[in-house]
């Protein structure tokens, strides 16, 4: 990558913590080189920090302000932990550390939405499935609720706006897209993302160690199952 | 060991001062709302400053101890038969009727040596929206019993025993009670206060800002004058935090309390300096703030004088106990 990788901006987010901003759009290379940032603070496990969060286009710390160890401002020490932290990336490196792989039922019980995507990317819903299933995606970010990763790698041929009604209650394991994102809902809450299948997976669960099926900066492939292996999976 | 609820009261949780190091995975800290009335609590019963205790909302619970329990109420100020921000021996098989609150809208109610529920995830606070933490993931209902530790590792359940009616004569101060209202709240300018209308802008600052009904531990919606940004676009999503007001296209400015999400896709107006934000706690639907503009200079000078506040009460409670 040949443009250089420095903060447009950090920008104080209360008094607490401070949003150190890339990229006012979201852009995938840039995204990519914060999701290697934020794992070089977080390795820096200081004191001081309490969290540490990669956004779409840019990394919030959140932090302690009075703690004893941090000397000086917060955000001009955010700053330079920040500046002495880029030296370590590497803009070559592949970044995602892992894979984690969704098993999804795409059959219509579980896609209230993929007729209508279909129908107006002028595909079949088999289609949309295969598309969908084939794409290589990037956890860009996790917000909006606990395990909720907002997915890019979207395939342009299932770009679609999202509802313009949202749903009451999606159920929880929706594999949602809209835009030239996917994400699945961890809970059953309100959205108003395209619902195209589901996954029997537990995207967020308090009781394990590690609580959410995804962390920021992981590649996620989809694979295909049918409704008995969801059940079977479910257990 | 334990307290039986009789009545569960509006919203009655089990919190601390919440678990951190998840937001990346999308769960806020959470816990207490008010976290100094919590530490006050706590240091009259002698827990240690973190040590769940029950955050009850504007309409309290009614409890019954099975067993004699060393117990202190901080924070808003209830009817009912509980005296305030002092500790009070609870005799095995006493019930407490806590009442509605008459100034501030939630108080903590700490029990010498803590509540015997599992931490989850680091924390023992109650997430509603994610139905973990705390007593069963949930607010306490009517029948529910709730198992208490053993208080005797609290030196002073030990000499609350020693007195005669098994109280006090003093009291700690409360530290979050608004006074007056409206609320004054300092506020940082956000990251789009400049996408906002002139109009906009000087309304933020010269309105008085009621809190909707539609409120609660995730975030508080303010009723005023509408908010319109000068530039339509869309922001990109990105982080937030406690304390943060952002502006949905409606134009009603939500401030972001303990349960927040930690992403969201509004334009961040302000953000709520963080010494000031146990004082926005205390105010229930109805109450009203009004903002003042201020810098990361005078944020750091609030939090400053909150906590020496809070450190001279402790320091107080200590020396009334003699320890």
């Amino acid at each position: 990558m040949s443009r250089s990788f420095r903060p447009k901006a950090i920008h104080p987010l209360g008094d607490c913590a401070a949003y150190v901003e890339f990229s006012e759009e979201l852009d995938l290379e840039v995204n990519a080189l914060i999701q290697q940032l934020a794992v070089v603070v977080h390795g820096r496990a200081l004191p001081w920090m309490h969290d540490v969060v990669p956004a779409l286009g840019g990394l919030a710390l959140h932090f302690d302000p009075d703690h004893p160890e941090l000397r000086g401002e917060p955000l001009q020490a955010a700053a330079a932990l920040v500046a002495e932290c880029l030296k370590k990336i590497d803009p070559k490196r592949e970044a995602a550390p892992r894979t984690v792989e969704v098993p999804v039922c795409y059959e219509p019980e579980f896609a209230p939405d993929i007729e209508e995507v279909a129908k107006s990317r002028k595909l079949a819903a088999e289609q949309v499935a295969e598309l969908h299933a084939a794409g290589d995606y990037r956890v860009l970010m996790i917000g909006f609720a606990p395990g909720h990763a907002y997915m890019g790698g979207l395939d342009r041929k299932l770009a679609v706006p999202r509802r313009a009604a949202p749903r009451a209650v999606v159920a929880a394991g929706s594999v949602a897209i809209a835009n030239d994102q996917t994400v699945v809902y961890p809970y059953a809450i309100s959205g108003g993302w395209n619902v195209i299948g589901r996954t029997p997976l537990a995207v967020f669960d308090a009781s394990r160690q590690e609580p959410s099926l995804f962390a920021p900066g992981d590649r996620v492939r989809f694979r295909a199952i049918s409704g008995e292996e969801f059940a079977k999976m479910q257990g | 060991m334990s307290i039986r609820v009789l009545r569960p009261g509006l919203l009655s949780t089990i919190q601390d001062r919440g678990r951190h190091g998840l937001q990346h995975v999308g769960l806020c800290p959470g816990g207490a709302m008010d976290p100094v009335a919590l530490a006050l609590a706590n240091a009259l019963v002698g827990n240690a400053r973190d040590e769940a205790a029950l955050e009850i909302t504007v309409i309290g619970p009614e409890l019954e101890f099975e067993e004699d329990s060393l117990v202190a109420v901080c924070g808003a100020e209830f009817k009912g038969s509980f005296p305030h921000n002092r500790p009070v021996l609870a005799a095995a098989g006493s019930r407490y009727n806590v009442g509605r609150a008459v100034r501030g809208a939630r108080a903590y109610l700490a029990v010498a040596g803590g509540f015997a529920v599992e931490p989850v995830l680091g924390s023992r606070s109650t997430f509603i929206p994610g139905q973990f933490g705390g007593f069963q993931g949930r607010a306490l209902r009517h029948g529910d019993v709730l198992p208490l530790r053993d208080p005797s590792t609290s030196r002073r359940f030990g000499s609350l025993k020693k007195t005669r009616d098994g109280s006090v004569r003093w009291s700690a101060p409360p530290l979050t009670l608004p006074d007056r209202e409206p609320v004054l709240l300092h506020v940082l300018e956000g990251q789009h206060f400049g996408s906002f209308e002139t109009a906009a802008q000087r309304a933020f600052f010269e309105a008085v800002w009621r809190i909707s009904p539609d409120s609660n531990r995730m975030g508080f919606r303010l009723d005023g004058p509408a908010l319109a940004r000068a530039e339509s676009d869309e922001v990109l999503s990105g982080p937030t935090c406690l304390g943060t007001v952002q502006v949905p296209a409606n134009g009603v400015p939500i401030v972001l309390m303990a349960d927040h999400q930690t992403t969201g896709g509004y334009p961040r107006i302000a953000e709520v300096a963080s010494a000031d934000v146990p004082r926005l706690a205390q105010l229930a639907p109805g109450g009203t703030v009004h903002f003042a503009r201020c810098d990361l200079g005078m944020a750091a000078e609030l939090r400053e004088h909150m906590n020496e506040r809070l450190a001279a009460a402790l320091r107080g409670i200590a020396w009334n106990y003699g320890q």
